[in-house]
């Protein structure tokens, strides 16, 4: 629906407001501001949706990096402003007509509706988009009569001095500019003159560019091929130290490196490896990517040698320079993160795995297994006080099907045949008895269809080995339910 | 427990390996559990690495960390590794041992294991005397084998002391140290695993009084029955 009328609403103390529309509201009499409660009762149509500020931002940040396109200064004023440095850059598109006819196209073709204009100063352009009737034409041919027409709100003073603008009689730009600056100084404040000279073109404010980080990218050349073992592991070793080096001046740490080797025919080796907590030690990380060569199918051949070596860094985290507690915990902690990334980069990132509780009174999925290196520990409930192990210590998944003779039908067993054993048993607790998830079902609230309930006992046999079984359905439940044998106690 | 401690000199040592057998399979859970519950009482607050073959997966099924916290374990920090070929858990075993945050590294071993000879068994002497974390070897479906562990014992499952209402108890094991290094072997005992203090305790035989049968490994001598003998 895209005639429909769309505001989005965000909470301005306390109430309700209207922080953006869209054209159709517009036209329909809807404004940035209005009250939600009003806009409603004047179209009852609207459709609202709640601002979202945070991803405007990142949307913003977004479309910034797009524009690097055109300019490698790019300025992002929120909520809505880019700001281009288009000084020495819009001969390549053509003038600067061209250059905002292109960030138009560029822009509308992504669904964005732009206003495009190109001024003096930052100051300058941004006012005449926002309160400028001129925009969308490229640059505005007087400039200084166009920014001499706008309102007073576009020097973007504050509350106080704005209002004593507009109870002066103040209504526009060019009012302000025609008084003497030593009187508006003294009447409205530095700031207002400052605001002035900025719209005007007396003075230029730096614009501040987002700087898009170098990646972490590290090279060697090679004017001679090198093949030797000693000569590779040598030039790891540089790359890393190169790379340490930049990551700590950005107290960046890394987890994940790649490593890729170009061999003088063209071929090319690509190694990865991952870390759980961020590095930038180079013994470590060569650690790592020996452990890697060596779970390698082919062993590395180097053929007639590597003319180029890179490592690049993918993936980095803030890691802050820290000086180790006299306790020595730290370095218990980071002998244990070097272990796990060692095992998981030889045997593969599942191999390795912490127990995490999860929130399921189903036995089978009241705990998840994942991988050590990407999640950090997390913790257990304590067992119930003065009560022997009521959770078996293995788990079998799916449970097994048992033969039981039970002295009652719904009773305890008495005795079961398991892997073509025959169980006696001399203890027993239970039934603890383990509901369906019926509200997982497709009509499970109905009774009857919401699964089969599952009677738990806890038995021993008489050679005092201990298990886990239950009966898959009551006996009103169904006629001949199954038993299943599904722990093993210790 | 005094009498089992005073015949290892102090309790099971840190920094050496121990081999733990299952009488038969169908003990291997409680062999599991003797294991856990040593793993835990040595380790106090570190980590516990358990490292097992992918046949003890299909044998036993999956290592659950609320049965690991009702023998008064951590699962929390503890570390579970799967490892299918025989080779690959031996090395990570000997990266675990190497590694001195851990409390202690389990093995979890089905199978006669030929890769696991006197040499890699040496190895894991090395490395956990190096770093003071101990090697707990438990071996399922295994005949003992010359190995350079400090001590070497067999449990057997043992009926608990039954709770109001004849319900399963506390786990029980009847356990017998094969040998040890440098130290008296031979004797049985049966504990009872004290989750509250992370400690074995005597556990009472009261089968002996009803009259029913207890299996009793071959080699175990028959006057070993109580502890208390051994005491001295």
């Amino acid at each position: 629906m895209p005639d429909a009328p769309l505001a989005m609403v965000a909470k301005v103390r306390g109430a309700l407001r209207l922080g953006a529309v869209n054209g159709t509201a517009r036209d329909r009499g809807m404004a940035v501001g209005m009250a939600l409660a009003d806009a409603r009762a004047v179209l009852p149509d609207l459709i609202v949706a709640e601002m979202d500020e945070e991803a405007d931002a990142h949307w913003l940040m977004r479309l910034a990096w797009r524009c690097g396109a055109w300019s490698p200064h790019v300025m992002v004023t929120p909520p809505d402003g880019l700001v281009m440095e288009s000084t020495g850059v819009d001969h390549l598109f053509g003038g600067e007509a061209g250059l905002a006819a292109q960030v138009e196209d560029a822009m509308a073709d992504i669904g964005m509706m732009t206003r495009v204009a190109m001024a003096t100063t930052s100051e300058a352009a941004q006012a005449l988009v926002r309160y400028g009737v001129h925009y969308g034409q490229g640059p505005v041919a007087d400039e200084g009569r166009a920014i001499r027409a706008l309102p007073t709100d576009a020097l973007g003073l504050e509350y106080e001095a704005a209002l004593a603008l507009s109870r002066a009689g103040l209504k526009t730009v060019g009012d302000v500019a025609g008084r003497s600056m030593a009187a508006i100084a003294a009447r409205f404040g530095e700031q207002t003159v400052t605001a002035l000279r900025r719209l005007l073109g007396e003075e230029q404010a730096p614009i501040a560019p987002i700087l898009r980080p170098r990646p972490l990218r590290f090279e060697q050349r090679f004017p001679e091929p090198i093949g030797l073992q000693s000569s590779i592991a040598a030039c790891f070793l540089d790359l890393m130290h190169q790379a340490a080096g930049e990551m700590a001046q950005r107290d960046l740490g890394g987890r994940r490196f790649a490593l890729t080797l170009f061999r003088s025919d063209g071929a090319r080796h690509r190694l990865m490896i991952e870390t759980g907590l961020p590095t930038r030690d180079p013994a470590l990380v060569l650690r790592l990517f020996d452990e890697r060569i060596a779970t390698l199918a082919d062993p590395l051949d180097p053929g007639f040698g590597y003319d180029r070596i890179t490592l690049l860094v993918p993936l980095a985290e803030p890691l802050l320079a820290s000086q180790n507690a006299l306790d020595g915990e730290e370095k218990q902690e980071a002998a244990l993160a070097e272990l796990i990334d060692r095992l998981s980069t030889r045997l593969g990132p599942q191999a390795l795995r912490r127990l995490v509780p999860q929130d399921s009174h189903m036995p089978e999925q009241a705990q998840c297994a994942v991988a050590a290196i990407h999640h950090p520990p997390a913790p257990w409930p304590a067992p119930a006080q003065g009560e022997p192990p009521l959770r078996p210590l293995f788990l079998f998944d799916p449970p097994q099907q048992v033969d039981v003779i039970a002295e009652v039908p719904d009773g305890p067993p008495h005795r079961f045949r398991w892997r073509s054993t025959l169980y006696e048993v001399r203890r027993f607790e239970g039934p603890e008895r383990i509901a369906a998830q019926w509200w997982r079902r497709k009509e499970g609230e109905i009774p009857g269809m919401g699964g089969l309930t599952r009677d738990y006992y806890r038995v021993e046999d008489r050679h005092g080995r201990r298990y886990w079984i239950f009966r898959h359905g009551l006996y009103e439940e169904k006629p001949d339910p199954h038993w299943y044998m599904h722990g093993l106690f210790a | 427990m005094e009498a089992m401690d005073a015949a290892l000199g102090g309790g099971l040592a840190h920094g050496c390996v121990h081999e733990i057998y299952a009488t038969e399979v169908g003990d291997a859970a409680a062999a599991a559990g003797f294991t856990l519950g040593a793993a835990i009482g040595i380790a106090g607050a570190r980590p516990l690495l358990w490292l097992r073959s992918r046949r003890a997966v299909g044998a036993m099924g999956v290592f659950q960390g609320a049965g690991w916290a009702d023998l008064g374990g951590a699962p929390d920090g503890g570390l579970v590794g799967v490892v299918g070929d025989t080779m690959g858990l031996l090395r990570a075993a000997v990266d675990g041992l190497r590694c001195a945050a851990l409390g202690a590294v389990v093995v979890e071993s089905w199978g006669a294991m030929r890769e696991l000879d006197l040499t890699a068994s040496r190895r894991f002497a090395l490395a956990a005397e190096q770093s003071g974390v101990p090697l707990l070897l438990l071996r399922v479906d295994a005949a003992p084998t010359p190995s350079a562990a400090r001590t070497r014992w067999q449990v057997t499952a043992a009926p608990s002391q039954a709770l109001p209402g004849n319900a399963p108890g506390a786990p029980c094991f009847d356990v017998t140290l094969l040998r040890q290094r440098s130290g008296p072997s031979g004797q049985s005992w049966r504990l009872e695993w004290d989750r509250e203090k992370c400690q074995f305790r005597e556990g009472q035989n009261h089968e002996a009084l009803s009259g029913a049968v207890v299996p009793v490994p071959l080699d175990r001598p028959a006057a070993n029955r109580a502890g208390e003998r051994h005491a001295a």
